[in-house]
């Protein structure tokens, strides 16, 4: 059960993102576009929602499964990274049409194809971590 | 049936997706679909060059069963929930994409022209693919997060590098889909 449980929450993920056509190439073409309202609908609806259930995990001081505290780990200060590092990830989102979670989604759904965007990604993260100390962070 | 065996609206998808988040903070975890590259990198030996790969991997196992999961949620998705699996795009969009060479955008999840092995098997296909996962692989890692560690978990916590980060992915999309993509098809 202790990893089973991920599994679960893996499979329901790879359905949500699935049936809600996520993982399109062409939805997300569609809303670097700004022609449809759904990826918008989507994401804005996760964070207000999202917003609410961590305020109240944090607020209530709630426990995780296994009892223990639930902590939330503020990010890293910083502009370089996310500004730099976040524009690199969109260029790559917005030509293979998939970031890290959905391509695995499409490797179950038969777009075997994304086995080398996934490939290629490892070894995108594996580059980074050769030239991390020489990157402004 | 047929409310799910159709595409599920935006407003199912995103209550569903902070359910995926509550779950793994209530596991102990966080919601991040791209930590498990690095992970992979370890396993695969990248320690040996990087102190950055430097880690028990095995911490990061439930990391790997949930991309697991991933794979067999898109297997059951697209093989037994699904009636249609077509994308009712805008028709701006279309007309768009058809302007580039792109016959019958929507009719698949993902392009012929980028995905469909005649183009995976050309040098230029190919090279897409690749570069593209790289960009993927290189900036998630070095922003520190994608779409589900900043965007849906970093700003679900009000955090301001994640709003830089999507920002970011905001940037680079927005100059890959009107500068770049039209010039490559």
């Amino acid at each position: 059960m202790k990893h089973l449980k991920f599994l679960f929450v893996g499979i329901f993920f790879g359905i949500v993102m699935y049936k809600a056509q996520t993982v399109s190439w062409f939805r997300i073409y569609e809303m670097f576009r700004f022609e449809s309202f759904h990826m918008y609908g989507i994401i804005g609806s996760a964070v207000t929602l999202g917003i609410i259930v961590i305020q109240l995990v944090k607020r209530s001081k709630m426990k995780s499964i296994e009892g223990r505290e639930i902590d939330i780990a503020p990010k890293d200060k910083g502009i370089a990274r996310y500004l730099i590092g976040g524009t690199i990830f969109g260029l790559g989102w917005a030509l293979a049409g998939a970031c890290p979670g959905p391509m695995y989604v499409l490797i179950g759904a038969g777009a075997m194809s994304m086995g080398i965007v996934i490939i290629a990604a490892m070894f995108g993260t594996f580059v980074y971590g050769l030239v991390k100390n020489k990157l402004p962070h | 049936m047929d409310f799910i065996l159709a595409p599920w609206p935006w407003y199912v998808a995103g209550p569903l997706i902070v359910l995926i988040m509550f779950l793994l903070t209530y596991f102990g975890k966080n919601f991040g679909m791209s930590s498990n590259l690095r992970t992979m990198c370890t396993i695969g030996g990248a320690g040996k060059f990087s102190d950055f790969f430097k880690f028990d991997w095995k911490s990061q196992q439930w990391n790997l069963i949930v991309v697991a999961g991933a794979v067999i949620g898109g297997f059951i998705a697209a093989n037994f929930l699904t009636a249609d699996p077509t994308v009712d795009l805008n028709p701006k969009t279309v007309a768009a994409l058809q302007e580039m060479g792109f016959q019958n955008p929507g009719s698949s999840y993902v392009p012929a022209e980028i995905y469909g092995w005649e183009a995976v098997l050309s040098a230029k296909g190919l090279l897409i693919l690749i570069i593209g996962g790289f960009l993927v692989g290189f900036g998630a890692r070095y922003a520190g997060g994608c779409t589900s560690g900043h965007a849906i978990s970093g700003l679900s916590n009000l955090q301001i590098p994640s709003l830089i980060a999507v920002i970011g992915f905001f940037i680079g999309g927005l100059i890959m889909t009107h500068l770049i993509l039209p010039i490559i098809f």
